[in-house]
Formats: C-alpha cells, structure tokens, sequence
C-alpha cells in the first residue's frame, strides 16, 4: 500500500493528450519524432502517419537515447523525443548523458499522467515527491518547463522545436480512454522510411 | 597521445574503428578501453559519449544509423547484461549494431563475482543472434575489427568483438 497523504500535484491533471500532442506537432516543421512505446506512439499516429514518426514497439527507457543518437548523427535537424514518464523514469540517467553531450537540437517532452496507464493505471513515481524537471535541472539541462494548461502550447512548440537544446518539458495530461492508434509494426520497415525521410537512404 | 607497446593493439582497436568510419563512440569505461576512449574524447572529429548505463548505447547506436552515422559500444562484458532487452531494438529493427566487450569472468579471472556473467557472455550473444568474433591475440586486433566492421556496417548485422581475457590479460582480483 502506498501512502495515502500524498502532497497535491501542482494542479490537477487536465491536458487531453491526444488533441494537444496533434496540435503540437503541427508546429514541428521537419523535426524528427521519437515516441517512447505505448501512448507516446499511439498518441503521434492518432496524429497522422509520417516517415519522421519513428513508431516504437519496445525498448522501455530508451526513447531519449535513441533520439540523442539521431540528434549527433543530424545536428542540423531538430530531433524531439516525446515519452512518457513511467518510460522517462526507466531511462532517468539519459538526461546525464543529454546534459553532458548538450545537444542544440533536441528537444523532451514528458506526457506525465502519473500512472503506469498501459497497464492498468498502477501508481507512478512522479505523482507524490518527484518533481521531474527539478531533475533534469539538477542533471544540467537548463531550461525546462512544466505545462498544466493546454494555453501554454505556444511556448511548448517554441522550446521544443526552436529554442536551442536540449530542453525539457513536462506536461502534465489526464488519464483519457484513447482508441488504440497503432502505427506499422515492422521495425525494419521504419527504420528503412525513417532514413528515406531523413535523407542518409535511397528510396 | 602515446602507446606503449602493451596497449599499442588498444590504439590499433580505436584506428580501425576510426578507418571504419565509426564516428560515435559511446562507452561505459574498463581498462580494455582505456585508450580507446581516451582517443577518442581527443579527437575533434568524432563524438565521445560517457553513459550512466551501457543498454543506453544500443539506442544510441540505433539512432546514430537512423540519422546516418557509424556507431560503436566500448564496454566491459558485465554491462552486456544490462542491454539484454534491448537488443529486440536492434534485431527488431535489424540496426547494424557494433560493440567491443573487454572479457571479464574469462581466461585466468580470479574474481569470483565475475564468474558468472563472464560464463554467460557467449549464450546471451547467441541467443540474441548476434555474430561473435573473438580475439586472443595481439597481432588479430585489426583484421578482427575490420571484419566485424563489414558484417556490421555492410551486412547489417549485430557484431560483438570480444578482447578476451587472453588479450587483455586477467585480473587476479
């Protein structure tokens, strides 16, 4: 049993995911997008398909990693990793390695709705004391932003897909019942698109 | 930076790579790949990249060939215990992927809490199917290298080098 005297979230959760990750994504030009698995995924899908869309189906606590490696390959493109934060937490010790490396052009984003939501709704460690930016801080990535308001989108898109990297947001979204919005499976398929889009494959 | 002639095949493990064209180097360090590592955080014109835990090279190493780079992972075998999920990615997504495991738990080890993973290193690869290539002496270093960069980078295959205990010598502790 987990404590019940939990100290209040800075807000209720209220951000709906799926109409507010679209409406972000309208701003990101030709970024390149790196969805952690699960909702993160489904969420860009629901969307509308596209090549930069790199669909995961696995590898819980990398997506941050994969999107860094993408980033020093293609440091003149914008890379956004968007996860969320029951991935983000497994893959905690990348904001070090993001911190350190200090990539320009990468920018996080966390879909923080304080639950293990893919699996039933378990309690999550980033509703009581955890307070995720003040974490990517204390790594060393400079600005962040928490989001409570789905009126704070505007500046989301700034930092996300112009302000110079890395940055680091957390959106804090309710716990919605999404459809499923599953992307093409075959990571073979995605990777080879991916590549095709990014410019490094011939079609 | 200068080799003595001990670890001089450690600098022949970093120029090959190099010759290879792999300009990300990502690393959780042992003294396999001291100079490896210490090469490349000197050399301007590759990225060096410190990790808190080694599974987060093979999604940099996915990432990097996304974007069209060449990657390799220089760590001790323990840490191949730490990436086994994740080499689903790589085989899921059929990255190349390249990484060079200083042996521990191997020839000669005399630390028995290496024992384990050491004995487990060769079954984990194969089960994963990845190609293994081995090498125990000195003068194999970069034909070894050279070939597992092609089976790699040309063939698209997941390549572990192992500097076995052989090579690098074992601890007694």
């Amino acid at each position: 049993m987990t404590s019940t005297t939990k100290p209040a979230s800075p807000a209720p959760n209220k951000i709906k995911r799926r109409p507010f990750v679209a409406e972000l994504l309208k701003h990101r030009g030709n970024a390149l997008v790196v969805p952690g698995l699960g909702s993160p995924t489904w969420d860009i899908s629901a969307a509308g398909d596209q090549p930069e869309y790199l669909y995961s189906w696995g590898g819980m606590g990398l997506a941050v990693a994969t999107a860094l490696g993408i980033a020093m390959a293609q440091p003149d493109r914008r890379v956004l990793a968007i996860t969320g934060d029951g991935e983000m937490m497994m893959g905690i010790g990348s904001l070090g390695v993001v911190a350190d490396q200090a990539p320009k052009n990468l920018g996080i984003l966390v879909l923080d709705n304080e639950h293990f939501g893919e699996t039933g709704r378990q309690h999550g460690l980033t509703g009581a004391r955890t307070d995720m930016c003040k974490v990517a801080e204390g790594f060393g990535i400079q600005k962040t932003m928490l989001v409570t308001e789905e009126s704070q989108l505007g500046t989301l898109a700034d930092l996300m897909f112009k302000q110079p990297g890395p940055t680091f947001a957390v959106a804090k979204i309710a716990i919605t019942e999404d459809p499923w919005a599953l992307p093409v499976k075959d990571g073979a398929a995605i990777a080879h698109r991916f590549r095709i889009a990014v410019g490094v494959e011939k079609p | 930076m200068e080799a003595t002639t001990e670890d001089r095949w450690q600098k022949v493990v970093y120029d090959t790579l190099k010759k290879n064209g792999v300009t990300i180097f990502s690393y959780v360090p042992d003294a396999g790949h001291r100079m490896a590592i210490d090469l490349s955080l000197a050399d301007p014109d590759v990225h060096s990249v410190a990790l808190t835990t080694e599974e987060e090279g093979v999604a940099l190493a996915a990432g990097a060939h996304l974007g069209g780079a060449k990657s390799a992972l220089l760590m001790q075998s323990s840490g191949l215990g730490n990436c086994i999920n994740f080499f689903s990615m790589i085989t899921g997504g059929k990255f190349p992927f390249l990484t060079i495991l200083s042996m521990r738990g191997d020839y000669g080890e005399g630390n028995p809490w290496q024992m384990g993973m050491g004995k487990a290193v060769r079954p984990i690869l194969d089960a994963m199917g990845f190609v293994t290539v081995e090498i125990t002496q000195k003068d194999e270093v970069e034909r070894a290298i050279d070939a597992a960069c092609t089976m790699a980078f040309q063939s698209g295959e997941a390549v572990a080098v192992l500097l076995t205990q052989k090579l690098i010598g074992a601890k007694k502790f």
